[in-house]
């Protein structure tokens, strides 16, 4: 997961800094993540990881480091399986 | 009995309507001459109005956000340009007021704002960047417990009559555009050159020139916590609500005008219904809207405040962003209704019913954080935020 979201990162979030030289707690905001970038990134996470982000899950908090989004997505995923 | 007992004693609207008297006398002047509200913003003074939303435990009123923004409407109904320059001096003691505590030197200012009745601008429009507010070109540098910032400010509104400018930046020299903090420069801390002469259509008593601003402060006035969150936690939603305050005052006043000349005609002529007063009904119907739109911010604003995780959410960001598009698109229907339906009379300056000086202060709307731009935010919101929609919320 950790490498697919580096993926998307890359692709997706438009950053001046090269994804790999980012540890996964490095503040993604500080590093230049905008507001636009982040909308199309949580689109690539949706669709790589077949699951839509619930509004209370849609906050900076969510989005604010790597670490921050694999444990957003585990939540949504975790949440699925007792479903 | 003297003045403080007197303020002390009276409600904030009974305040609020003694600077609106003032405004209102001197409203047509200030707009001609394109000069500061100087009578108002004394008047706000006097009446201790700048200090009411800091709290009481730091020499305040605990005024909250809907008693602040009725203030708005008061004196926008007199003066808009002198109900802006309250609204933006609020909307940045909200960031102090809601970020402030966490530093001494912010909570120690904080207590000053309320005691001194000190004025705050706001210096966020940068060249090259225009309204995009969460983007920055400069940079500030701290050395050695100084921080100093040189920043191209295009817009900022009464910067000759401040006390203090709360100014945005990048964080440091090799900061990402985004990556920005607030810092607080008091007046004797900064100098100004003017680069752009504020000569506008509208909200002409703003003064809101161009300076290009240099400051340099002890690093610890830099806030705590980056603008990013200040952003979105108080600056965005109190820009939207208090302007919106401050434009349904421009628009009530124009119905007010309207509703006092379709009533001259029907008196005129008993049994017969005025050619006017359909469309009056129809302005009151909009501004009713635009009322209601306000009136549920307000609340939404309220609400979230008790919850971090909700003001920092999608869903209320899109809500704000629809309250300023609302008020700021609608007001000018409603205007220039109010104009249709009073003529002439409503389009010569200087009659009981003018409202040329309302249409184009009311033009400003649009523009403050330009609607295309609100829109374009919100439209890519939309591609993840799903909409709530159940009636209440
Ligand atoms: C009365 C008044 C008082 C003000 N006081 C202050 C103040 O005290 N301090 C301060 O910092 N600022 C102040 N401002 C400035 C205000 O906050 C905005 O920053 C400013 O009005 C935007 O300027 P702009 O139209 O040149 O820039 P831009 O935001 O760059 O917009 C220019 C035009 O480009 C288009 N555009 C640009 N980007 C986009 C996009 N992403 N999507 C769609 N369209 C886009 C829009 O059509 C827009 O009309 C004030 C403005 C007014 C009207």
């Amino acid at each position: 997961m950790n490498t697919t979201i580096r993926e998307l990162l890359s692709k997706l979030g438009n950053l001046p800094v090269a994804v790999d030289q980012l540890a996964d707690d490095a503040d993604l905001y500080t590093a230049g993540l905008s507001s636009f970038a982040s909308v199309q990134l949580m689109l690539g996470l949706e669709d790589a990881f077949d699951i839509e982000f619930p509004d209370n899950l849609l906050n900076r908090k969510s989005f604010a480091s790597i670490a921050a989004i694999e444990a957003t997505v585990e939540q949504i995923i975790a949440g699925r399986k007792v479903a | 009995m003297n003045i403080a007992a007197q303020i002390g004693q009276a409600s904030f609207g009974e305040r609020a309507a003694r600077v609106a008297a003032i405004a209102r006398a001197h409203a047509d002047q200030v707009d001609k001459e394109g000069r500061f509200p100087r009578e108002a913003v004394d008047a706000m003074v006097v009446e201790r109005l700048l200090g009411i939303q800091v709290p009481p435990s730091h020499g305040g009123e605990g005024a909250t956000f809907s008693d602040i923004a009725e203030l708005c409407s008061i004196i926008g109904q007199a003066c808009a340009s002198s109900a802006m320059i309250f609204a933006m001096h609020h909307i940045k003691l909200s960031s102090l007021v809601e970020h402030g505590p966490e530093s001494p030197w912010h909570s120690t200012f904080m207590r000053r704002v309320a005691g001194e009745q000190l004025l705050l601008g706001s210096a966020t429009t940068e060249g090259g960047i225009g309204g995009n507010l969460r983007n920055s070109i400069c940079a500030i540098e701290v050395a050695d417990g100084i921080c100093r910032l040189e920043k191209d400010a295009t817009v900022i509104s009464y910067a000759s009559y401040s006390d203090a400018i709360l100014i945005t930046s990048r964080s440091h020299k090799d900061a990402a555009p985004s990556d920005q903090v607030m810092t607080v420069f008091l007046k004797d801390q900064y100098t100004l050159e003017r680069t752009h002469v504020w000569d506008t259509l509208g909200m002409r008593g703003t003064c809101s020139d161009g300076f290009l601003f240099k400051g340099e402060a002890p690093a610890e006035q830099i806030f705590p916590s980056p603008f990013a969150e200040i952003a979105a936690q108080s600056m965005l939603a109190a820009s939207h609500l208090l302007w919106s305050g401050v434009w349904y005052g421009i628009a009530a006043d124009a119905v007010a005008k309207a509703q006092a000349f379709v009533r001259a005609a029907a008196r005129k002529s008993p049994g017969q219904t005025p050619p006017g007063a359909l469309r009056l009904a129809e302005i009151s119907n909009q501004l009713q809207m635009v009322r209601s739109n306000i009136i549920a911010g307000l609340k939404t604003y309220e609400d979230a405040k008790r919850d971090h995780e909700k003001l920092s959410s999608m869903g209320f960001a899109v809500a704000m962003n629809n309250i300023k598009i609302c008020s700021s698109e609608t007001i000018l229907t409603i205007i220039n209704g109010a104009m249709l339906i009073c003529g002439i009379m409503g389009y010569k300056n200087g009659t009981p019913f003018s409202i040329g000086r309302h249409l184009r202060d009311a033009h400003s709307a649009q523009l403050m954080i330009s609607n295309d731009r609100i829109y374009g935010n919100t439209s890519s919101m939309l591609l993840v935020h799903k909409q709530d929609t159940s009636l209440l919320g």
